[in-house]
């Protein structure tokens, strides 16, 4: 492709380029951007997703923004919906309808915009729960962890503020919960409501102020993270599978460019197309059904976005007895146990790379992924976590499932909070008992082959299975991992045993306790040994095809 | 008749069903329908079939003289209203079931109902069969979809897609329920419902709710396929689902390709 281009020099095309290029140096970083290497994996797609969901909810903001108009104050509507003719309403409703109805493009750039946001956030949530699994976050790579969590949050704000703008009964619903929940806090809340929406909500105030925050403050960190989360991944080069040739000190793919970046181009239409097409057949928000806020009616089936579900799933499942009157005051539990609960489970969220390393005291630098299964404890707190967030998940629907399983909507309550306890530590249990049994068979594998289910019978008459070996690649794969012990309780240099020292004892006990060592190479020999005769009894495994040829930097 | 259940249970496709439906209907109970309305007319035949019928299939629930039994409650002032919503809609006669009465096959046809109806209002005056010039459609869309959200959307949801409420009970989908049973669902509120009476929601105002949810009925969405109007859950549940099946597929065959 590069020559290409140079095929065409003296051109106007390289003329601009030397000129550029005298002026700004650019060349240079065009050249180490461009060397960088990429590895193939579709789990390392996900990020991209959200990348390009983003830049398409840019795309489709910018033109929403030019007929949305911020304004509480109240119109009587003229455009052409007919079951809302006449009905007093903001204008913000007012323009969103205009939008849908009367502005040409209008409704699919809406429905493109909101389906991109659910894209964009199930796709960072997706790329984080790839990252968490693989051990992607490790040294050198905690602060990008933090930076991604960042944008994940910066994610579900820009959800949040943007549901909340078209000032129709379902946004308004929504706010009304977030008043809600702020005037729960003690003490401080009511005063942080009224601060937030100028006066008793709802006020006259609240959507111009969300459209800042929306349009403005939001994306703009979203891009200045975005930013320092890529240069991060440059300067630490991305990571990939064990597999021969990959090791901790060099990354095996493919240059940045011309490969990946014509990839990676043709990867933003595929995401693009996707979502328009989704955009121009199903129906998103139809904020027209539910008509303009007015603060007396709530419809049921009142739900958030998904990314916000969890939320509405904690204050749901929430048990509503537990307030504690303090004198005059009432701590209105049933309001503060989901905001403790889910703060709690973001920052374990955010700090959970220190804490693995705090109980590993790993200090060397991890570039090769980590198979989940063999990281039984660390894949095991994810499912748990998962299952965790599931149910919250879950239960911001329990209404629904209710009225379409045909079941009553207490005992789904109830059933849901047991859940919730309950649930990640089964899926914390089955998750590691099936790691180890995964890394097991992985052991089975490389020392004895893979069973072929062919029996021979040997020259003394013994019936043997044939055990296929399997390849170097898979080979690789079965055996190049980490193997930590649990720590043991030492003095440190004063001669003390620290408090923090006998829970990391405890903790890594945890983590290691059961654990299956990766096959050595003396075991590996031995066994070959062993099989000889069966193995060669089968002509030499098929040659694997020729790969081809990768750049390896270092 | 319009009402097997298969057609019923469907979304009316456009306002023409309905308004057949309606129309078909209507043949078989405009006189009914007239002579309810004051309750003085039915004639004493009606009535006599009517009781007959009642004896045959109610009395064993509802008492031999509609007084109420261990079955089911009395009907004594339910009116004409209550019979034709719960028989029309095949809810009675009732059958043991869960915490709330479903909706069976009609069992009755319209004049046989029209009957007991007649029958039933003779024990005691109560709400009648609401006259047609409040059930045409034609009243004002805003207006009614303004009281709909104030007053039935916390059960119904904001356009009638059914809610869930407690123990087991719920308020069913609006979509394509006739615009009488909708009024007579109004002035007689079944099981869980409330009663919204005529200085509640003046005929008037239950006429403009028909033409709201007649709206909702006949208009196709205009975003596209709307995913069952639940909202929120069915869109994040698709996104993940379709939309993100849709880019995992995609994202593992660009990661083949290269491999
Ligand atoms: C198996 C017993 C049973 C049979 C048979 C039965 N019903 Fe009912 N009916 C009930 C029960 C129970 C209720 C109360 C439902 C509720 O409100 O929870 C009821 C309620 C009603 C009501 C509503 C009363 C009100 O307060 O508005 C009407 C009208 C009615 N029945 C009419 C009939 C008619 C007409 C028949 C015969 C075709 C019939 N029922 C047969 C059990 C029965
Ligand atoms: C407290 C919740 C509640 C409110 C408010 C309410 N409903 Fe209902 N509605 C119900 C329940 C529960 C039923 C089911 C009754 C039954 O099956 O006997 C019902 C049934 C109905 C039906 C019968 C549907 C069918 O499938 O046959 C109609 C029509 C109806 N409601 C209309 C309305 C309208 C119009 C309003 C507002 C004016 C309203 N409802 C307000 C709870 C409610
Ligand atoms: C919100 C939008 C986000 C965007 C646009 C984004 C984008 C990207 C991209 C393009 C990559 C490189 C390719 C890849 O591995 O997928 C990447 C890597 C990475 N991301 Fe994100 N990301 C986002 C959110 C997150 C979140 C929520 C986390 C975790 C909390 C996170 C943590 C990481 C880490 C640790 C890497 C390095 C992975 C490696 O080298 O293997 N990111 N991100």
């Amino acid at each position: 492709m590069s020559t290409a281009t140079e095929a065409k020099s003296g051109g106007f095309l390289s003329g601009t380029a030397n000129y550029l290029d005298e002026r700004t140096s650019i060349a240079v970083a065009v050249k180490t951007f461009g060397r960088k290497i990429f590895p193939d994996h579709w789990s390392f797609m996900l990020g991209e997703v959200a990348l390009y969901s983003f830049v398409v909810l840019v795309l489709s903001g910018t033109f929403l923004t030019f007929f949305f108009q911020p304004s509480m104050a109240e119109v009587h509507y003229d455009g052409s919906y007919a079951p809302l003719k006449g009905a007093e309403m903001s204008i913000a409703y007012a323009s969103s309808l205009d939008i849908s109805f009367d502005i040409r493009g209008g409704l699919i750039m809406r429905q493109v915009h909101h389906w991109a946001a659910l894209l964009f956030v199930s796709a960072a949530g997706l790329h984080m729960m790839r990252v968490f699994f693989t051990g992607a976050f490790r040294k050198p790579r905690e602060l990008n962890w933090i930076v991604g969590f960042v944008l994940f949050i910066l994610g579900m704000a820009a959800g949040f503020s943007g549901y909340s703008l078209p000032d129709d009964l379902l946004s308004g619903n929504g706010l009304r919960i977030i008043d809600g929940m702020v005037k729960g806090i003690p003490f401080i809340g009511t005063a942080i409501s009224s601060g937030l929406f100028g006066g008793e909500f709802p006020g006259t105030e609240i959507v111009a102020r969300l459209y800042s925050v929306h349009i403005m403050i939001v994306p703009a960190l979203i891009i200045l993270f975005i930013g320092l989360h890529l240069m991060m991944v440059v300067i630490h080069k991305h990571t990939h599978y064990s597999g021969p040739g990959k090791r901790d000190d060099n990354v095996v793919g493919y240059p940045l460019a011309p490969v990946y970046v014509a990839k990676a181009g043709g990867f933003f239409f595929l995401v693009f197309g996707v979502i328009m097409a989704i955009a121009a057949t199903f129906t998103i928000n139809p904020i027209w059904n539910y008509g303009p806020y007015d603060p007396s009616p709530v419809s049921a089936g009142t739900q958030p976005d998904w990314y916000i579900g969890w939320l509405d799933g904690a204050l749901r499942l929430a048990p509503s007895n537990l307030d504690v009157n303090i004198g005059e005051y009432t701590i209105p539990m049933g309001v503060m146990l989901p905001l403790i609960v889910s703060l709690v489970f973001l920052a374990a969220v955010a700090a959970y790379p220190f804490i693995e390393n705090w109980v590993t005291q790993d200090k060397r630098e991890h570039h090769v992924l980590d198979r989940p299964r063999n990281a039984p404890t660390r894949t095991a707190i994810g499912a748990a976590g998962a299952t965790f967030y599931a149910v919250l998940w879950a239960g911001a629907s329990t209404d629904l499932i209710a009225i379409n399983f045909q079941v009553s909507l207490n005992s789904v309550l109830t059933t849901m909070q047991i859940l919730l306890i309950i649930g990640p530590i089964i899926a914390y249990w089955v998750t590691k008992r099936a790691c180890l049994s995964l890394q097991r068979k992985d052991r089975e594998i490389a020392l004895h082959g893979r069973e072929t289910g062919r029996v021979v019978r040997l020259p003394h008459g013994e019936y043997i299975e044939v055990h296929e070996p399997v390849d170097e690649y898979e080979l690789w794969k079965l055996v190049d991992f980490k193997d930590y012990q649990p720590t043991m309780v030492r003095p440190n240099k004063n001669g003390k045993i620290t408090f923090g020292t006998r829970i990391r004892a405890a903790v890594s006990k945890i983590y290691f306790e059961d654990r299956i060592a990766p096959v050595s190479k003396t075991e590996f020999e031995l066994a070959h040994h062993e099989h000889a005769p069966a193995i060669e009894e089968k002509p030499a495994a098929k040659p694997k095809a020729k790969r081809k040829p990768k750049a390896i930097a270092k | 008749m319009n009402q097997e259940k298969p057609l019923r249970r469907r979304p009316w496709a456009a306002g023409l069903v309905i308004f057949l439906g309606l129309a078909l209907s209507g043949g078989g109970y405009a006189a009914a329908t007239q002579a309810v309305k004051t309750e003085e007319v039915s004639t004493a035949d009606q009535i006599s079939e009517g009781r007959n019928l009642f004896l045959a299939n109610c009395a064993s629930c509802h008492g031999t003289n509609g007084e109420g039994a261990i079955g089911g409650p009395s009907l004594i002032g339910v009116g004409a209203a209550s019979v034709d919503f719960q028989v029309g809609t095949g809810r009675m006669p009732g059958q043991a079931s869960g915490p709330q009465l479903f909706k069976k096959p009609l069992q009755f046809t319209q004049e046989q109902i029209s009957a007991m109806a007649a029958y039933v209002a003779s024990l005691a005056p109560g709400p009648a069969i609401p006259a047609d010039e409040y059930l045409a459609g034609n009243g004002d869309p805003t207006h009614g979809g303004e009281l709909f959200r104030i007053n039935c959307a916390m059960c119904h949801n904001a356009v009638g897609a059914g809610g869930a409420l407690t123990q087991g009970k719920f308020a069913p989908n609006l979509n394509g329920v006739e615009a009488k049973h909708v009024y007579e669902a109004m002035v007689t509120g079944p099981q869980n419902m409330p009663v919204f009476n005529d200085s509640n929601l003046t005929p008037e105002d239950k006429a403009d709710i028909i033409t709201y949810l007649k709206y909702v009925d006949d208009n196709q969405s205009v975003g596209g396929f709307e995913l069952g109007a639940i909202g929120p859950v069915a869109e994040g549940l698709f996104t993940w689902v379709f939309g993100f099946g849709f880019i995992i597929a995609i994202t593992v065959w660009l990661g083949a390709k290269s491999n």
